[in-house]
């Protein structure tokens, strides 16, 4: 094998916490002034915090990578990096060949321009010369499936045919390195599919490498070769894709059966008009039983008054399947809200989750859209109760109280025979 | 892929030093710059009624509004010129400047979202805009000239056209009052990065800098005590020289403009290294 594709060393990246990284010419005056006269220690002091902690690692051409890893491990610090989003603290990375991601479908999309005049703009943003865009227009404009409509301007573009416009775009790149993160979740279940066998082709004709990043642990077995595991800003060498999983699903530890959610760090865009405060476990029983009754309270604030909000919340298991979904709307309940704290309780009088770990995650809905979504808000354990006869069988997944009957069956010959 | 990309190695690595610049990858991104061009010309004029026709009605609405104001109310002195050529050749390079300062003053909080998500060398939207400045510029100075010819044969023996050799500097004082509006811009947009509030600013401060800049009056009329002020101000050699070197007018001397493009280069320098370095932990800021 000739030189590694990428090479990691020992990339670190130190943030510094506190509100916001952008000062107030108010701040900077104040804390001027008091060292000025003396007092306090000029430097505004907030704490840090490492997102990555010694990151190395080499992949070889042609491999497809998964990067899996807890929401805060290091995961998507590492691939601003890898994109020359932002600079590391120290380490440095090499990379043999061009590199682009999947990310950001879209970056740089104008809505008065035509579907032309911006394939060839965020093909030149994505790093593509006018020639190589040039050449490979036609089988973009395919891959969208949009000849029609090239010369309109995408602000009449409907949703789907923007984001396979996009996606085209970036899916015809060709660059040596591909990070793809979970944007498969774009567009309907054809053009996923599309999507994953673009990506295949991708890794097995042209032999690009491929850096696939995921919470879905069924998508990264089928797609990759090896993995690397983040914990805690620390990355693993590149692993057998079982191995990896299996650390994974250790660091997987249990959460409290109340966890905070307010200080999150900021989703680009969400949060704006509600933001989910807190999520907390009020059975009777204090924790979640299977086939008792469980429920959930979804604390959040609302920055002004919404109509028909709705709250949902996920249960995955810890290889990121989902095994039930619980949104209040299902059950008919938006509710219009003035602004500030609102509680909601949802429940199951009959919790059928298999006993056993489940990553939580909530959300704040609107019609089609989320004011906020915590993924991985919380790791809950669903124990076993004295209703549990079955989980000795094995996993269930979710496991309800089904209606059943039982109809006496008449055999045909003596069916005739009464006939 | 081409040869190039054989053996295209990206190094990733904290920069260390001031003076580290991508020049390769600006160079690389070259594309990108002539369809960022294009894109603000085309979203510009696409939409409006009157299309390209804007970049006319704006600079002349300007001058007959500084005309009537300044010169018939005012009467302030506009040095023998007729006011309104004076107004607007005065307007022509202040308008490319502030085109500059304007469009890109603000260009790191602007594009904060598109930065977050992509890389390449954040100084192609700035140049990009100041490259598109260049066409309205263009076309303002086409509508100059025609107004020019008109008002030296319609005016009985009062004007006379004195175009001679100092024309040829013409493009040293475009190129300045460029320089000068894409320096200030790195800087401001380097500090609003930093300083958030200072954003609100901006519009302010270009409308400031305009009082002390002889857009209004010839550096002639500046009170003697002030003069300095003026002089010092890099955008008073473009103004100023642009009216010379086309209407043979101002009180100019090579000095003054050897000072002027002195302080204009450093602007310029120090707004682009101080841009390179934010550029780089921009993000993580916003």
């Amino acid at each position: 094998m000739g030189k590694p594709i990428i090479e990691v060393h020992g990339i670190t990246k130190r943030y510094q916490l506190g509100e916001l990284g952008a000062l107030s010419l108010r701040d900077a005056v104040e804390h001027g002034f008091r060292r000025l006269i003396g007092r306090g220690d000029g430097q505004p002091r907030r704490g840090e915090f490492w997102a990555l902690n010694g990151v190395t690692f080499d992949v070889q051409p042609g491999e497809v990578i998964g990067l899996i890893g807890k929401n805060g491990a290091g995961k998507s610090t590492l691939l601003k990096i890898l994109s020359r989003i932002t600079e590391p603290t120290s380490g440095e990375a090499i990379l043999r060949g061009r590199l682009a991601s999947l990310l950001e479908v879209g970056t740089g999309f104008h809505p008065e321009l035509s579907g032309r005049e911006n394939v060839f703009l965020n093909g030149a943003i994505l790093g593509m010369t006018r020639k190589e865009i040039a050449r490979k227009f036609d089988e973009i404009v395919d891959f969208a499936e949009i000849e029609n409509f090239i010369d309109t301007p995408v602000k009449r573009y409907s949703s789907g045919m923007y984001v396979r416009l996009a996606f085209a775009v970036a899916a015809h790149l060709e660059p040596e390195i591909l990070i793809v993160d979970e944007v498969l979740a774009v567009g309907d279940a054809e053009f996923q599919k599309k999507c994953i066998s673009r990506m295949e082709t991708i890794s097995t004709r042209d032999q690009r490498t491929i850096l696939f990043v995921s919470h879905n642990i069924t998508a990264v077995r089928r797609l990759c070769s090896k993995c690397i595991v983040m914990v805690k800003g620390k990355s693993s060498e590149v692993l057998p894709v079982e191995k990896a999983v299996e650390i994974y699903t250790q660091d997987q530890k249990v959460s409290a059966l109340s966890v905070e959610l307010a200080e999150r760090a900021r989703h680009s865009k969400q949060g704006r008009v509600g933001r989910i405060l807190r999520i907390e476990v009020t059975s009777p029983s204090g924790e979640l039983r299977y086939g008792e009754p469980g429920t959930v309270d979804v604390t959040f604030h609302l920055k002004e008054a919404v109509k028909e909000i709705a709250v949902g919340l996920g249960f995955d298991t810890p290889d990121g399947q989902r095994a039930l979904t619980l949104d209040t709307d299902t059950a008919g309940h938006t509710w219009s809200l003035s602004a500030g704290n609102h509680t909601v309780r949802i429940g199951l009088a009959f919790w059928s989750t298999h006993p056993g770990n489940y990553t939580v995650s909530a959300a704040l809905i609107c019609g089609h859209n989320y004011f906020d979504t915590v993924g991985n808000a919380a790791v809950w354990e669903v124990q076993t109760s004295k209703f549990d006869n079955v989980s000795d069988r094995g996993f269930g997944g979710c496991r309800p109280k089904p209606t059943v009957e039982l109809f006496p069956t008449v055999e045909p010959h003596r069916a005739l025979a009464v006939l | 892929m081409n040869a190039l990309s054989e053996n295209f190695n990206i190094r990733i690595r904290p920069r260390r030093s001031l003076w580290e610049v991508d020049w390769r990858g600006i160079f690389d991104y070259r594309d990108l710059l002539f369809l960022l061009v294009r894109r603000d010309f085309i979203s510009k004029y696409k939409q409006t009624v009157l299309g390209p026709a804007w970049m006319l009605i704006q600079p002349l609405a300007t001058t007959v509004v500084f005309t009537i104001i300044f010169s018939n109310v005012a009467k302030i002195s506009t040095d023998s010129t007729p006011p309104v050529l004076f107004y607007m050749g005065g307007l022509l390079t202040w308008n490319l400047f502030s085109q500059n300062l304007g469009g890109s003053g603000n260009v790191l909080q602007a594009n904060a979202g598109m930065f977050g998500k992509v890389y390449f060398p954040r100084i192609i939207i700035p140049l990009a805009n100041g490259i598109s400045a260049l066409i309205p510029f263009a076309i303002q100075l086409a509508l100059f000239l025609a107004i020019y010819i008109l008002i030296s044969w319609t005016s009985p023996g009062g004007f006379r056209p004195s175009i001679g050799p100092q024309l040829l500097l013409l493009p040293l004082f475009v190129l300045q009052a460029a320089l000068v509006g894409l320096g200030s811009a790195l800087i401001f947009s380097s500090m609003t990065a930093v300083y958030r509030d200072l954003q609100y600013v901006l519009g302010f401060l270009v409308q400031i800098w305009m009082y002390l800049t002889p857009i209004i009056m010839p550096v002639s009329q500046f009170p003697t005590k002030w003069r300095w002020l003026v002089l010092l101000n890099p955008m008073t050699a473009p103004v100023e020289g642009t009216r010379w070197a086309l209407l043979g007018t101002g009180t100019l001397s090579p000095v003054t403009v050897a000072q002027s493009w002195g302080i204009s280069l450093a602007l310029f320098i120090a707004g682009f290294l101080w841009f390179n370095k934010i550029e780089r932990s921009f993000v993580d800021r916003a």
